[in-house]
Order: structure tokens, then C-alpha cells, then sequence
């Protein structure tokens, strides 16, 4: 195998210490910002300042940060990734990410058709994006996914997405299709807008839902400990033994298991509501008659 | 007479967190009839076992929706609405 340039090198490195230096800032700010606190405290995602804005003020909390030090983070992995791809893979990373990206278009084809392979970056990213965003809770700090407001933007954007595929068969058949059976309108509507809440609430709440439960259990544990140890001398007697351990079993589950989980059934949704909403039979006889009309105008025309 | 109001508002938040949590009882049952129907599935035709997994967990996710509304709004229960409460408490009083 042929010897890397020094050059190649020091990109790597740098790209390398990009990708851990937003965790690291995250860590460091975390650290720095929290209050000393006595026993068990929920808290959502602490705001760090709000911009006055015309209509609302704008707080900046911990969630957008954790979540654009993320964004910057999965950047600075791509690059590394894809750092010196060549026709002829001689890197090990190369074959990585050609596994991926194959995996990610065998998804996309398999659960949207071929009509939106397009699709494959966007429900990567997503993939990706969500993932990474509540694993971080394993590097300690607040999960961007379990503030509502983040996976609600998430939620709006497919809603967008779904509601454009529908439009592309023109706006009468979009409202046509409310009134399927014309007396359960409402009920249709209601769906629609139903839509995005739940993705959007059951992401979080799987994700808030772990964090509350290991908490609760690592307080538990605490006070368990110190029933059964306390009446050891001092110094060991405040030790909290049953916290060693027990805990990093349940966030295997919680932390990595369900993360994973979350994040592929978010794509998979996405994937669902945006391919099950267009009409692709329809869009494509749409087309051609209006290709036909346009022909015969043009052979008037003539 | 303030603190019986702040502590019937935070009681009664807390009975009603219970209340809603009641609610997993459904999700429960649903998703062990997906687990279970999909075990069986497995066992007569192991070959299709990739399949059935990925849309047994898509299922247990749908299946599960009921639920997280009920946790999400024991959740603000709990930690939003007995702030929000006493707040309107205190206001009317003055």
C-alpha cells in the first residue's frame, strides 16, 4: 500500500479534530453553565440568551447550540469520510462509505419506488442528523432530540415535503382528496395535521421519556445505596456502590438502542407519508395528456 | 388558604399525571400482539425474518403513538402545569 503525503495527513488531523471539537465546546459550555444542584432536577433545554426579535423574542437555548455544534460535527465526519475518494478504493474509509451510501439508496428504493431515489441524501441526513443527535446524550449532554421545538422543525419540513408531492397533481385534486368520503371531511383534516405532531411528539417523547426513567433510577439508586452502605465509616459509606454500573446497562437501552430505533422509524415514516401521499399513476397520465395538448397546439399552430 | 389552593393544584396535577398514564395500557397490549404475531410469522418462514422485523418495529412505533401523547401530557403535567396554575392562581388573587 502506498504511503500517504504529509499533506493528506494534516488534512485528516484537522478534520479529525473538527469533528471532536464541537463535543468538546459542548462539554466545556455544559460544565461551565450549570448550576450546582442538590439532588434529582429536571430542567428542558437552559436558555443561554434571547435576541429581541420584532414580533417574539428569539432565545438561544442549549438544544439549537448541541444541535448546530452536531450539525458541524457530522460535516467534519462527511469530509473525513469522503477525504480522497478515488475511482479505485485504496482506503478503508472509502469502502465505508460506499457501503453506506449503497445501503442508503437500497433503502430509498425499496420504500419509495424509484421515483424519488432522489430522496437518498435527504433521508441519510435525517437519518444521520436524528442519530447523532440523541447519542450525544452519551458523551453527557442534552440531547437536542428531547426538546420538542427541534423534532417539531424536523416534523414541519416533511409536512412541506408531503404536502408539495400531493400539490404536483394540482390543487383540485389535493382538496378533492380531503372529501374521499365526503362526510368524514373533518376527520380527514384532522389527520393531515395529525401528522406531524405525532411524528414530531413521538420522537421526543421516546427520547425524554429515557432520559427522565434513567434519571429517576440513578436518584433510586443513590438513595438504595445509601440504606444498604451507610452505616459503613465515612468515607466509604458515602460512596454510591449500587450506581456503579447498573445504570450504563439501562442506557445501552435507552441511550443507544432506542436512539438508533428512533431515528431509523423517523426516516422510515418520512419516507412512508412522502411517498404514500403522491399519486405517482395519476401525476404520470397528468403528464402525458398535458405533453399531448401541448403537441396538438403546436400541430395547430403549424 | 393559599398553601391548600398551591398544594390542591399541585395534587390534583399530580392525580391527573397518574391518570393519563393509564393510557400505556394500551400500547402494551398492541405492541405485544405485534411482537407476537411477528414471532409466529418467524417461526413459519424464518427466510423472511429481515422483513418482518423492520415492519414489526415500524408497527410497534405507530402502534406505540397513544402512549407517547399520554406520557407527553403527564409530562407537562408534572413539570409545566403546576407553574402555569399557580401563577394564575396568584394573579387572581392579586
Amino acid at each position: 500500500m502506498k504511503r500517504k503525503s504529509r499533506g493528506f495527513l494534516a488534512v485528516d488531523i484537522l478534520l479529525i479534530i473538527l469533528m471532536i471539537l464541537p463535543l468538546v465546546t459542548g462539554m466545556v459550555i455544559k460544565v461551565l453553565t450549570t448550576p450546582p444542584s442538590e439532588g434529582v432536577t429536571f430542567s428542558g433545554a437552559r436558555v443561554f440568551f434571547t435576541i429581541s426579535m420584532p414580533l417574539q423574542d428569539l432565545p438561544i437555548t442549549e438544544a439549537q447550540i448541541n444541535s448546530w455544534l452536531i450539525m458541524i460535527s457530522i460535516t467534519a465526519l462527511c469530509l473525513y469520510m469522503t477525504h480522497g475518494i478515488k475511482v479505485r478504493p485504496d482506503t478503508k474509509r472509502q469502502l465505508i462509505v460506499e457501503w453506506i451510501v449503497e445501503k442508503a439508496k437500497g433503502l430509498v428504493n425499496d420504500g419509495m419506488g424509484l421515483y424519488f431515489a432522489g430522496f437518498a441524501p435527504f433521508i441519510a441526513a435525517t437519518l444521520a442528523l436524528s442519530a447523532f443527535s440523541s447519542l450525544v446524550s452519551l458523551c453527557g449532554l442534552f440531547p437536542p432530540t428531547s426538546d420538542l421545538n427541534i423534532v417539531a422543525g424536523w416534523a414541519i419540513l416533511v409536512f412541506i415535503l408531503i404536502t408539495y408531492y400531493k400539490l404536483k397533481c394540482g390543487p383540485v385534486h389535493y382538496l378533492k382528496s380531503f372529501a374521499d368520503p365526503p362526510l368524514l371531511t373533518p376527520m380527514n383534516i384532522i389527520s393531515e395535521i395529525a401528522t406531524p405532531v405525532s411524528m414530531a411528539f413521538r420522537h421526543y417523547g421516546n427520547i425524554l421519556s429515557g432520559t427522565v426513567i434513567a434519571t429517576l433510577i440513578a436518584a433510586g439508586l443513590q438513595g438504595a445505596s445509601r440504606l444498604i452502605f451507610g452505616w459503613l465509616p465515612d468515607p466509604i459509606g458515602e460512596i454510591p456502590f449500587l450506581q456503579m454500573g447498573i445504570p450504563a446497562i439501562l442506557s445501552l437501552y435507552f441511550d443507544l438502542f432506542s436512539s438508533l430505533l428512533q431515528a431509523y422509524i423517523f426516516a422510515m415514516l418520512t419516507m412512508i407519508y412522502v411517498s404514500g401521499g403522491f399519486p405517482l399513476e395519476l401525476y404520470e397520465k397528468r403528464k402525458q395528456e398535458k405533453a399531448k395538448n401541448k403537441k396538438t397546439k403546436n400541430l395547430e399552430v403549424v | 388558604m393559599l398553601e391548600l389552593a398551591i398544594g390542591f393544584i399541585l395534587g390534583c396535577c399530580a392525580l391527573g399525571a397518574g391518570v393519563a398514564m393509564v393510557a400505556g395500557i394500551g400500547p402494551g397490549i398492541g405492541e405485544g400482539n405485534v411482537v407476537a404475531k411477528a414471532c409466529e410469522a418467524i417461526g413459519r418462514q424464518p427466510e423472511s425474518k429481515g422483513s418482518v422485523t423492520s415492519t414489526m418495529l415500524m408497527g410497534c412505533a405507530i402502534a406505540e403513538t397513544t402512549g407517547i401523547y399520554a406520557l407527553v401530557i403527564a409530562i407537562l403535567l408534572i413539570f409545566v402545569a403546576p407553574n402555569i396554575l399557580v401563577n394564575v392562581l396568584l394573579r387572581a388573587i392579586g
